[in-house]
């Protein structure tokens, strides 16, 4: 559970820190569509380039990001798997039957590939530049005319960062009742898959228990306070959008269209 | 029967996902004597929980080695070796009511002991024991961990390793969040244990009146090494030292330094408790 590095914040002065998180989610989100512009080799090399002069800006190693892709990497590989095997077309090297490896499944394979690595290194380039609050913060403005909608947009944000403060202290308490059971004699990871499952028990209970006796002593430390939901309420740390924030939004669209030029013309594969 | 603990060049850190901390331990050699009661003292960080935690596997030595009685733990080894460590030792952890998750207090009790070999039947038969060894009423036995009073809870989560029928206690600060009653009432559960069964015990604490008054050998840490170990007295008679490190002196050591002070003195001897303060004024005629 130490290994996840997605939704880690690393302390910096990188210019990606000192960027607006509005500006950081929303670059975010668009990278996310201007993948799917990209059909052939050139332009999966300047998504490439682009992405790894973000890493590169951050300031954080690279081991870290390569880390931050392991949890994933047999999803990933499963689905680069099916379309290797699933995708027809181009010079067939190996035919079974339903299941051809070919050329054209071998190319799109690293396509595939390449788009979740990207998506992940991007994304987490975002969440280690940025202050889970200060991310919070962002979804919350960003969500803001979902209020017309009668959303409770305020809430749902204040159930984000409740929550997101909390990951660091329940993790730290997972580590204290591991500890303790095993100092119990309990051997975590070791028997049949019944008896592994029976050892969750002694680890899960004790955290629920203090998680749900830590929420009350929250929403009674709240309710003291005054809080009270559906009330307009200010915030103490205020976003400030700069003229680099801008620029950032500028270098999304002219990386669309980049892309857009150096693309293939009509459709490819698939 | 007891055992002897034995620590040689111990190095060890830890690993938070992609953060190794710096060293937390550095290179400590220190013998822990058979049957002896020590108290672990020193400022917060200075890696006395983790000197705990060697003791059973639950922290690996990076470099050097960990004797246990007769099991050695290494890093090389730590598989076989830790296992049988925490056979011997049972750990009392800050807060330990946090680790109760059974249906009923007996159950919980009786986890330790299964978790080690121990037949159902006379896993019974010890929760039955522990839990009047610590004070309860044995019908506690079938009520569920969490209708109990935190007191309660920190007893039979205390009577859940003593069921484990140790040879070395190690506890970090059992009496955290205690009222002074029941703080004492805990060291006292703890101190008669100790003598009852000739066990080796650790005890990490912030109280100096805990170390002086139970501990027959203080060690003191200070960032990570071990600066000071030797009786309680020799350790408060150095008044500048003890503040030095950070750490206060016991109560009645505190009134007699200032009477010394006060009244131009010296005492002969140095006075841990009111009871030895009391006498050495007389004798000296003060009082």
């Amino acid at each position: 559970m130490n290994k996840l590095i997605l939704g880690r914040y690393f302390p910096g002065d990188s210019l990606l820190h000192c960027i607006d998180p509005r500006a950081k989610l929303i670059a975010g989100i668009s990278f996310i569509f201007i993948l799917f512009i990209a059909n052939n080799w050139l332009t999966y090399l300047v998504l490439w380039l682009f992405t790894f002069t973000m890493m590169k800006i951050s300031g954080v190693s690279l081991r870290i990001y390569i880390r931050g892709v392991r949890p994933l990497i047999w999803l990933i590989l499963f689905t680069v798997l099916l379309q290797v095997m699933f995708t027809a077309g181009g010079e067939i090297y190996i035919d079974w039957g339903p299941i051809t490896i070919s050329s054209f499944g071998l190319i799109n394979g690293v396509y595939i590939f390449s788009r979740f690595a990207m998506i992940i290194f991007v994304s987490t380039v975002i969440t280690l530049t940025t202050k889970p609050i200060d991310l919070t913060d962002a979804i919350n403005y960003l969500l803001q005319p979902l209020k017309r909608l009668k959303l409770p947009v305020d809430e749902i944000s204040l159930m984000l960062s409740v929550a997101l403060r909390f990951i660091p202290i329940i993790l730290d308490e997972t580590q204290k009742v591991l500890d303790a059971q095993r100092a119990r004699g309990i051997v975590f990871g070791e028997g049949s898959l019944l008896q592994q499952m029976k050892k969750i028990v002694p680890m899960f209970v004790p955290l629920f228990v203090s998680s749900l006796v830590r929420a009350e002593d929250m929403a009674n430390a709240m309710e003291v306070r005054g809080y009270q939901s559906n009330q307009p309420r200010s915030s103490f740390r205020r976003l400030h959008w700069r003229k680099g924030d801008t620029f950032t939004l500028f270098a999304m669209v002219l990386l669309s269209v980049i892309l857009i030029v150096l693309r293939t013309e009509g459709h490819h594969f698939h | 029967m007891a055992m002897q603990i034995n620590l040689q060049e111990v190095t060890a850190d830890y690993q938070a996902g992609p953060i190794r901390s710096p060293e937390i331990l550095k290179s400590i050699s220190t013998t822990i004597k058979s049957g002896s009661f020590t108290a672990v003292v020193g400022q917060t960080g200075s890696g006395k929980s983790s000197l705990l935690k060697l003791m059973n596997g639950l922290l690996l030595p990076k470099k050097g080695e960990v004797a246990v009685g007769e099991v050695t733990i290494t890093l090389e080894n730590a598989k076989q070796s830790v296992k049988e460590a925490r056979r011997k030792v049972g750990m009392v952890f800050q807060f330990p009511e946090s680790q109760l998750f059974a249906e009923t207090v007996e159950k919980d009790i009786m986890f330790g002991p299964m978790n080690f070999g121990v037949p159902e039947a006379e896993a019974k038969e010890i929760a039955l024991e522990v839990i009047g060894r610590v004070g309860l009423d044995a019908s506690i036995l079938s009520k569920s961990p969490f209708s109990l009073s935190g007191g309660q809870k920190r007893y039979v989560a205390m009577a859940g390793i003593l069921a484990m029928r140790p040879d070395i206690l190690v506890l970090d600060e059992p009496d955290a969040g205690l009222d002074p009653k029941g703080k004492k009432e805990v060291m006292d559960l703890i101190h008669a244990w100790h003598k009852e069964r000739g066990l080796t015990t650790l005890l990490v604490t912030h109280d100096m009146d805990d170390a002086a008054y139970y501990a027959d050998e203080v060690v003191v840490m200070e960032e990570g090494r071990i600066v000071f170990q030797g009786e309680p007295e020799q350790l408060f008679a150095d008044v500048s030292a003890v503040h030095q490190w950070g750490l206060e002196l016991p109560q009645a050591r505190k009134l007699q330094v200032k009477l010394e002070q006060e009244a131009g003195v010296t005492l002969p001897q140095v006075c841990l408790t009111l009871d030895q303060l009391a006498d050495a004024l007389v004798e000296a005629g003060l009082a």
